[in-house]
């Protein structure tokens, strides 16, 4: 008997930990966070490939899009088809870092935070999922994906 | 040979037991598998949790300890039956839950004069596997004793709290989203009605405890230790919310 979803659940805990590195400094403005995390423009390429891999991005636990080669995708949120048509890239940018600031009930973890979380794994302690780097790379992509 | 005879006399007809009632919207577990996972749960001669079962037997019946009894000389057969249907149950000793696996290992210090067994070691998951196989097809029934109450409040109240990195609780994905899909793999409702059960991920019989800790780890939380109170405290609270639902001990699941 082939498990064809080998460890779901595990391959999340095993992920790549991104470094430990002080949380930087962010605006909202206006449902917005305007400015680069990083001071730099992030990668679309880079962007797409953390959104699909289970580990990093962990996206399509929860999401579906525009991803053939992905087989495994959730459906506990909207697909991604078409969100950088439906959201500016400061608003794509401040759902990433922190959901909770658009929708204090959302499930959507936020990507950028380390404090007021409970029982963290040792492995994750003082981390953020993602690095400021690889968040702009994500917003990035997402603001490609347009409607048709 | 013979362990086919054994297991042909510890399995009783599964046939009409596992359904709760077409009214009932609570699910098990087995509910969401394919019909190859499900067929193996059904079919005791390929249900591989069978095989703690028939070792579970046999250490039932193995004098141990410095009493020199087994299990057995205190507890004819059928007086396991509906037991682990309703535990945890209420320690007056430490005047808190105890679960069926941490209730083996107290007979076995006090009863037995033998020392405790690891948990989720394979003696006492197959102890505890032949012990809560004597329950399938019968429901759960939670112990009513009023002092587990603050017990299983806790275990609710945990249920319900956010952890780890990615600030989920348990009733995020087994209440607010069961059915749904994660990454494609249904999300069940976390009822403990098959364990200890057998994983065909773990590709081996594991309890309850270790179902959970793979959820926390999941979220990127720590997992409470094998045998913490809080696990006991959560056992409590999912064996109330699946009351009257049918024990399939040994559950397998993908
Ligand atoms: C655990 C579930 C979960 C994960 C993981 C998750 N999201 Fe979400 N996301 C949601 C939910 C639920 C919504 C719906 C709106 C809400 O709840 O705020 C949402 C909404 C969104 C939206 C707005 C959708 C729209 O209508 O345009 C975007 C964009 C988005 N998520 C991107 C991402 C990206 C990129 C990742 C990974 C880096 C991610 N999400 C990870 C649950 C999740
Ligand atoms: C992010 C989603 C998520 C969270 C949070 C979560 N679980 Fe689960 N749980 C699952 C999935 C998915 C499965 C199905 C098993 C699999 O394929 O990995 C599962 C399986 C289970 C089962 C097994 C049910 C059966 O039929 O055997 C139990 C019990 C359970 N979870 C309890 C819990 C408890 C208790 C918590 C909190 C400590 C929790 N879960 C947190 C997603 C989650």
């Amino acid at each position: 008997m082939v498990r064809p979803l080998l460890g779901l659940l595990s391959l999340l805990a095993f992920a790549n930990h991104a470094r430990a590195e002080p949380l930087r400094p962010y605006r909202i403005v206006k449902g917005e966070i305007p400015a680069s995390l990083s001071g730099k423009p992030g990668d679309a390429a880079k962007g797409r490939a953390i959104v699909v891999d289970r580990q990093t991005g962990l996206c399509l636990l929860c999401h579906s899009g525009p991803f053939p080669e992905a087989r495994q995708q959730g459906d506990l949120a909207p697909s991604l088809a078409g969100a950088g048509s439906r959201s500016s890239v400061g608003r794509l940018r401040l759902k990433i870092v922190d959901s909770r600031a658009l929708n204090p009930a959302t499930i959507m973890p936020s990507y950028y935070r380390t404090q007021g979380l409970a029982q963290v794994a040792k492995a994750w302690e003082g981390k953020p999922v993602l690095t400021a780097q690889q968040i702009e790379d994500v917003v990035a992509f997402l603001a490609t994906l347009k409607t048709p | 040979m013979k362990r086919a005879l054994v297991i042909a006399a510890l399995g009783f007809s599964l046939a009409a037991g596992l359904a709760v009632a077409a009214s009932d919207p609570r699910r098990s577990g087995f509910d969401f598998m394919s019909r190859e996972t499900q067929a193996m749960q059904k079919d005791d001669f390929s249900n591989p949790g069978m095989l703690w079962v028939q070792d579970g037997a046999d250490l039932f019946k193995a004098r141990t300890g410095t009493s020199g009894k087994a299990c057995a000389d205190c507890h004819a057969e059928p007086s396991m039956k509906g037991v682990a249907a309703r535990y945890p149950a209420f320690n007056a000793k430490t005047s808190r839950p105890i679960d069926l696996q941490g209730r083996i290992n107290q007979c076995r210090l006090d009863r037995q004069g033998a020392p405790e067994l690891p948990l989720e070691g394979h003696d006492l998951l197959a102890l505890t596997a032949y012990v809560a196989q004597q329950s399938r097809g019968l429901p759960v029934s939670p112990a009513t004793d009023p002092r587990l109450e603050p017990f299983r409040r806790q275990g609710e109240a945990l249920y319900k709290k956010k952890l780890g990195q990615l600030n989920f609780s348990c009733a995020d994905c087994h209440d607010a989203n069961a059915g749904r899909r994660l990454a494609g793999a249904p999300i069940p409702e976390a009822h403990p009605t098959g364990y200890p059960l057998y994983r065909l991920e773990w590709q081996a019989l594991g309890s309850l405890q270790k179902r959970m800790r793979g959820c926390m780890s999941g979220v990127r939380a720590e997992p409470y230790g094998y045998g913490a109170p809080e696990f006991v405290a959560i056992e409590l609270y999912l064996m109330s919310r699946a009351s009257g639902m049918p024990m399939e001990t040994p559950g397998v699941r993908p």
